[in-house]
């Protein structure tokens, strides 16, 4: 009886520590956007943390595009050619690129360099007691800490996955036209009668900005509440890659549904 | 390192990455043949559009000269009605035809003009006379199953020994 009456407590624990921790990441989200003023205060602050977030992940993201591109390239003629329309390579590059590679596999990487090096880079603050010592400064850390990487992570993360998708449709061109000797007129202007820049290119760069304010604040949220010892920050490091991973996947999955189910 | 210099990294990189929309807007995208040109609209009725789109292109002799920008029903004479959005550099004649046409086998359909011979030219909101439906495939195969029945059961009753050539 007694572990019956366990077993629904800790489902009843589990469901209530979801809903609470639902509640407390939107209230960080709120508070963070309250006090967005200090990026236009101090720009200083946010275009550090772009630096930081951007520039460092531009060598992998770079080079993820271009095997992705080479990939989807060498891929893509393999089915085409069976049906002997190569010349749509270009097309297929650009359009898998544009609408989902590019964003997605960008947040899955960005998660992965830039969201826990934010969430370890807080924990410890948290752990070494910075962000108390801030406090009894009279210096709000949310404000002073959690904002400017909030906004550079929200405005690096569309730059990455349009860098992302502009070298993947270049490596798609190189294996296609350079490698395999697609006509490269028909492989440009497939892909331009094809790709819609509202439709595609558009909604592509939309959902980029959703998953930077996505993964970024995941990984804030996971720093900003992690046990300040030294193994509860590398569990909150770890949790930042898989809860980040899957809200990606999860909101790609709603984003294209809504986008372009028509 | 300085604030002068990490703000020219990022200025770099943030230029990088309009650069990459630009490309992907321009290069891969279909934003070079936008056209802010002026433009005239002509409506089109149409028994059958088939699988037009909105944003289709009309074209006559292969040129792009508009696009299709709005599609409806006409519930007084059951029929398609198709807004098309003339480039004003494109003027046709007043009794002009349009059809529904299919680039290749399994393109996409587009408005494809045919201009007349009236000195009168076509004029904002008039109307193209002539019109052509879509052809739709399932339609053409049943029209020849039964025309070719049809002969079959001619050569049937003509008797023997005599050519089939009645009417």
């Amino acid at each position: 009886m007694s572990t019956l009456v366990r077993g629904i407590g800790r489902l009843g624990g589990l469901v209530r520590g979801s809903i609470y921790g639902l509640g407390a990441f939107t209230r960080l989200f709120a508070t963070i956007l309250a006090r967005s003023g200090i990026a236009l205060k101090r720009p200083g602050l946010v275009s550090q943390q772009i630096h930081f977030i951007g520039n460092y992940s531009l060598l992998i993201i770079a080079v993820s595009g271009l095997f992705v591109g080479f990939v989807l390239g060498l891929q893509g003629y393999y089915t085409l050619n069976r049906y002997g329309s190569e010349e749509a390579l270009g097309l297929l590059v650009a359009l898998s690129l544009t609408r989902e590679l590019g964003p997605v596999v960008t947040a899955l990487l960005f998660a992965g360099r830039a969201g826990t090096s934010l969430t370890a880079e807080i924990g410890l603050m948290k752990a070494g007691e910075q962000l108390a010592a801030m406090e009894v400064m009279a210096v709000d850390p949310i404000r002073r800490v959690l904002t400017p990487r909030f906004w550079g992570g929200v405005i690096a993360m569309p730059v990455l996955a349009a860098v992302f998708s502009m070298v993947g449709i270049i490596g798609g061109w190189v294996v296609g036209v350079l490698l395999i000797g697609i006509d490269s007129g028909a492989f440009w202007s497939q892909m331009q009668s094809g790709v819609d820049v509202f439709n595609d290119v558009l909604n592509g760069v939309l959902k980029s900005v959703i998953f930077g304010i996505a993964v970024t604040l995941i990984a804030l949220y996971e720093g900003w509440n992690a046990k300040p010892t030294p193994e509860g920050v590398s569990r909150a490091t770890t949790r930042t890659v898989v809860s980040g991973s899957l809200a990606v996947l999860g909101l790609d999955f709603l984003l294209t549904a809504l986008m372009f189910s028509n | 390192m300085t604030r002068e210099k990490t703000d020219f990294w990022v200025g770099l990189f943030v230029l990088l990455g309009i650069v990459a929309l630009v490309f992907l807007a321009l290069r891969a995208g279909n934003l070079s043949s936008f056209s802010l040109a002026p433009t005239y609209q002509v409506q089109a009725r149409f028994d059958n559009l088939g699988g037009l789109k909105v944003r289709a292109p009309v074209k006559s002799s292969g040129v792009v000269v508009g696009r299709v920008s709005s599609i409806s029903f006409d519930n007084q004479r059951f029929q398609a009605v198709a807004t098309l959005d003339m480039e004003s550099q494109y003027q046709f004649p007043d009794d002009s035809s349009a059809s529904i046409l299919t680039s290749g086998l399994l393109g996409e359909q587009y408005v494809g003009i045919t201009p007349g011979g009236d000195d009168k030219m076509l004029a904002q909101n008039s109307t193209i006379k002539y019109t052509q439906s879509a052809v739709v495939l399932e339609e053409l195969i049943s029209k020849f199953l039964y025309s070719s029945a049809s002969k079959e059961g001619t050569a049937k009753d003509a008797p023997a020994g005599t050519p089939a050539a009645k009417p």
